[in-house]
């Protein structure tokens, strides 16, 4: 594959999520792939953002670890970044206002500092100044030539972007463009060779977009939600585009209300989502239970975000695994399904109303932050307009003949005949009291041991007949007689599928398990895949391995090492495939704070006691110190000067700061 | 428009026959629920009757209509997706003072302001009677109960001021002893387009001793016979305070507002669950596109 990874770096505020935006439209007009993850924070302006577009002339599986071109915005992520540039890569900024010092900037990296000022001489005469955001413009007509992916479509997409603002907007920006790649293409090499444009169009968009317009052509007609990050975009895109889908939209007052509303939507017979993170979804769990009880078609879709409690609000992890498996009080039949990519999202949801229907139970869609908001380029086939719908047994009529309607007739398939309100002589109550065939609690007046007993097997028989129709997992990616097997599950699949190519180019015979359906779980399959496994490694975005402790739950097979991120980013592949390699070599996991853990704990210290002015540049490992562990001495620097400016002290194992000292002028 | 056809009680006679203690004031508001419906000509399929948890709440269980028993507190959002999925439905509403005003009470103050058209009947006893006798969010100050041995310190809710506050549009208050009077403002309920709201003194004759039924007898008077108008903001809320010697009961306010529902351009349509499932494929072509 053919490919450049293109990083711009700012503030939040600095627009460059438009100039991201305008990036990956021309990438895939273009016939190109782009998978974007963006590094954000939860704040309007201020704050560091970082994004990424990794772009390539096939389908693009997750952000990648390399970086070809940075576009920096300030002279924070400037030094932040400057050193992740791979060698035959380009650095860009604003010349006039940022300096590159050369000792970050890796070997056969070119360094270009644009003179905006100079440049855009004569355009400010003809316009007037230029606004803050015209640099961003500049920059990516520079990324846009360093690339090699021309100017023609880049144009079309200014045309199309700033259109509706007149033909002086759209002139100024297709000619700042131009001033930035044209300076580029006289100043420097190109980091790639010529790509072959396919022009083939396809549409870029989150695993929320392809949630809530899969829910469309599933024929949901109720949503109902929460603001909360990472699964408001959903809720945006159905308020946006509810006229147009006939979807009505709910904005609850908290969650209770919400996952209550999508239940009654449910029993009333719409087909009815709701959608929250982590946090949220706590909230919802005594209603999944009433769901399974009253044997109530809904989708939740559980969004997972750094936790525990507020935890990491824009930041990814996979550690709801027990909480949404473990949701409500008592056990009902129900629908896990994780989703690993944004097609696969895109199928799991109309699979989940279908599900949700045809067994009459909650399903849940699990997803992650990265899932759920990185964009990324898919085939428009995989998110076809006709897709399968199946309602289940919905009774339209019944005559009093038929006898007395039992809505929780007692049978082989465990599915009982369901019937709507409104329909006549299908009267009955649902109740989250126990209760017999005919919906008469049996939880006080009519106590009964053996209608409970049918009643609960009745309801869990709809588990085993589910599992029959969902697909099993398999081997993936490599040998079935590998050395190494990696389990994971969710959008870390995309990470590991790629670390496993390059495992097994690199003379280790590996392959992965990606485990879909957590609940009915294929105990079966997946232990006689375990079962024949040489060594066994989960790779999981939290603390305890969830995954691996209910694998071992499920199918009495552990893991033989255990590789976890919980720093809110997700794995890159050479990071799995590297750790892999440790793991498999037995060497001991090594927590201890890094060179460049260290690097950025100074950062963050400097920055939350507004000592900006100074950036660390040089670390040195200190073995016996008076505070009972090794630390990291760094030297710090005044960023204009680069005049010394102070030094601090950080603990190698605990990361704790010993000391601070600022040199007084 | 048709004319209404008014059902007879035994319409709406439940499977089961209730098992409230002898004497609950529940029975009365399930006869008056009953009556109310058959005056609206509610045929049972068309009624659907939404609760939540505690004594009052097995009320769906022993009247023939459809019914959603749900969890304590979440009545109200039930019934809304219910009502928003079927918006040809009559929806009621019907539970204790501790599941609408204690657990539920956000849900109900948001249904209110959304003015949905919904009728949510309270039967509100001032106690919690299925745990057993603890203080409710409505029980008075300095009533001992089980929860509060040494008296309620706190300051009962006053569910009517809070109604007409939080912008329900029919805002009514009932006896469970003045029978006709409580199902004729039941009836109004139903018939109103919009939020209404109906606190009804429904006595626990086994845990509340003090507010019972000749509690009620000697203080309550009907604002009917006072020629009450029930359509000022301002002098209705006044009268929602009124407690002590004199109690009122009636139509406390009354207004003509837009609902939620008549908000929302796709109902236009007809209620949600007889649309279409099939989507355009027009449609869905131009949202793709705006992501190309």
């Amino acid at each position: 594959m053919q490919e450049v990874t293109i990083g711009i770096a700012g503030a939040a505020g600095d627009g460059l999520d438009k100039s991201g935006d305008t990036l990956a439209k021309i990438c895939g007009r273009l016939g190109l792939f782009v998978y974007a993850y963006n590094s954000y924070q939860s704040i309007i302006r201020g704050g560091h953002i970082w994004l990424k577009l990794r772009v390539g002339d096939k389908k693009v599986l997750n952000h990648g670890d390399r970086l070809t071109v940075l576009i920096a915005l300030n002279q924070d992520s400037l030094e932040r970044h400057a050193s992740e540039v791979d060698e035959g890569g380009a650095i860009v900024f604003n010349g006039d206002r940022l300096k590159c010092d050369p000792a970050l900037v890796r070997k056969g990296v070119q360094v270009l500092p644009i003179p905006i000022a100079e440049l855009t001489a004569e355009v400010v005469k003809t316009h007037g100044a230029l606004a803050p955001v015209m640099q961003n413009t500049i920059a990516l007509g520079a990324a846009l030539a360093l690339s090699k992916l021309g100017l023609e479509e880049a144009n079309q997409v200014l045309q199309d972007t700033f259109g509706h603002k007149g033909e002086k907007v759209v002139g100024l920006n297709q000619s700042v463009l131009k001033i930035g790649y044209d300076y580029a293409n006289k100043e420097c090499e190109s980091v790639t060779t010529d790509w072959t444009f396919s022009k083939k169009k396809r549409p870029f968009l989150t695993g929320n977009e392809a949630i809530a317009i899969a829910a469309y052509a599933a024929g949901c007609k109720f949503y109902s939600a929460y603001p909360m990050t990472p699964a408001s975009s959903i809720l945006h895109w159905m308020s946006t585009n509810s006229r147009k889908t006939g979807i009505v939209v709910k904005q609850g007052e908290d969650e209770l209300a919400v996952i209550n509303m999508a239940i009654g939507a449910g029993i009333a017979g719409a087909r009815s989502m709701c959608a929250t993170a982590g946090g949220g979804f706590a909230l919802m769990t005594e209603a999944m239970g009433m769901a399974g009880i009253m044997e109530v078609p809904v989708v939740a879709v559980e969004v997972q975000r750094g936790g525990p409690s507020t935890g990491l609000p824009t930041k990814t992890e996979q550690a709801d695994l027990y909480q949404v498996y473990g949701a409500s009080q008592g056990e009902y039949p129900r629908l896990i399904v994780c989703p690993r990519d944004i097609e696969d999202a895109y199928a799991c949801t109309v699979e989940a109303f279908n599900m949700a229907d045809k067994y009459q139970l909650p399903v849940t869609i699990m997803s992650d932050l990265l899932l759920s908001e990185h964009h990324e380029h898919v085939d428009q086939a995989d998110m076809p307009a006709e897709v399968k719908v199946d309602r289940g047994e919905i009774v339209k009529e019944w005559s009093e003949d038929q006898g007395k309607f039992k809505r929780f007739q007692f049978t082989e398939s465990g599915i009982s005949p369901r019937a709507l309100p409104g329909t006549a002589n299908t009267i009955f109550t649902n109740a989250s009291d126990d209760h017999d065939e005919e919906s008469i609690l049996i939880s006080d007046m009519f106590t009964s041991p053996p209608v409970r007993r049918k009643i609960m097997e009745k309801r869990m028989r709809k588990v085993d007949n589910m599992l029959k129709e969902l697909a099993p997992p398999k081997l993936e990616g490599g040998p079935a007689d590998a050395d190494v097997t990696i389990v994971c599950w969710g959008s870390t699949a995309g990470v590991v599928s790629e670390a496993v190519e390059m495992l097994n180019a690199n003379g280790v015979k590996a392959n992965f398990l990606c485990i879909k359906y957590i609940y009915p779980f294929h105990a079966k399959e997946v232990t006689e895949i375990l079962s024949k496994a040489k060594k066994k490694i989960s790779v999981e975005v939290n603390f305890t391995s969830q995954m691996a402790r209910y694998l071992r739950s499920e199918t009495g097979i552990a893991m033989d090492a255990h590789i976890n991120k919980y720093d809110g980013e997700p794995f890159e592949p050479k990071e799995v495939m590297n750790l892999v390699k440790e793991k498999l070599a037995a060497k001991p996991i090594n927590l201890d704070v890094t060179e460049a853990d260290a690097k950025e704990l100074a950062y963050h210290y400097l920055r939350t006691h507004s000592f900006e002015k100074l950036r660390p540049i040089k670390m040195v490992r200190e073995a016996a110190n008076g505070h009972g562990e090794p630390t990291w001495n760094i030297e710090l620097a005044e960023r204009v000067s680069g005049k010394k400016g102070g030094s601090m002290k950080v603990g190698v194992r605990t990361g704790a700061t010993y000391s601070f000292v600022k040199d007084t002028e | 428009m048709a004319t209404l056809i008014e059902l007879p009680l035994d319409t709406y006679k439940g499977p089961v026959s209730p098992d409230w203690c002898p004497g609950c004031g529940d029975y009365g508001v399930l006869r008056s629920v009953q009556e109310a419906a058959g005056k609206n000509g509610v045929a049972p399929k068309d009624l659907l009757i939404v609760s939540g948890i505690g004594c009052s709440s097995n009320l769906p269980g022993f009247i023939h209509a459809y019914g959603i028993h749900s969890l304590h507190g979440r009545a109200v959002p039930v019934a809304t997706g219910a009502h928003l999925a079927n918006t040809d439905l009559k929806v009621v509403i019907t539970g204790g003072d501790g599941d609408g005003y204690g657990i539920g009470i956000g849900h109900l103050l948001h249904a209110m302001r959304r003015n949905l058209d919904v009728t949510y009947v309270v039967m509100d006893n001032q106690i919690y009677g299925l745990t057993t006798g603890q203080a409710s969010p409505t029980t008075s100050k300095g009533h001992v109960t089980k929860s509060t041995p040494v008296g309620n310190a706190e300051t009962p809710l006053n569910p009517l001021a809070l109604a007409i506050a939080s912008g329900a549009t029919y805002v009514a208050r009932g006896f469970s002893g003045e029978a006709k009077l409580l199902t004729d403002l039941i009836a109004g309920g139903i018939a109103h387009k919009g939020f209404a709201l109906i606190d009804v003194f429904s006595p626990c004759v086994t845990y509340n001793k003090i507010n019972t039924y000749p509690f009620f007898k000697e203080r309550v008077y009907k604002l009917e016979d006072e020629n009450w108008e029930p359509n000022d903001f301002h002098k209705s809320l006044t009268k929602a305070y009124e407690w002590g010697d004199r109690i009122p009961l009636g139509v406390i306010y009354k207004t003509d507002q837009p609902t939620y529902e008549d908000s929302e351009a796709i109902f236009k349509k007809g209620a949600l669950v007889k649309q279409p499932l099939e989507i355009d494929k027009k449609v869905f072509a131009e949202l793709i596109e705006e992501m190309v």
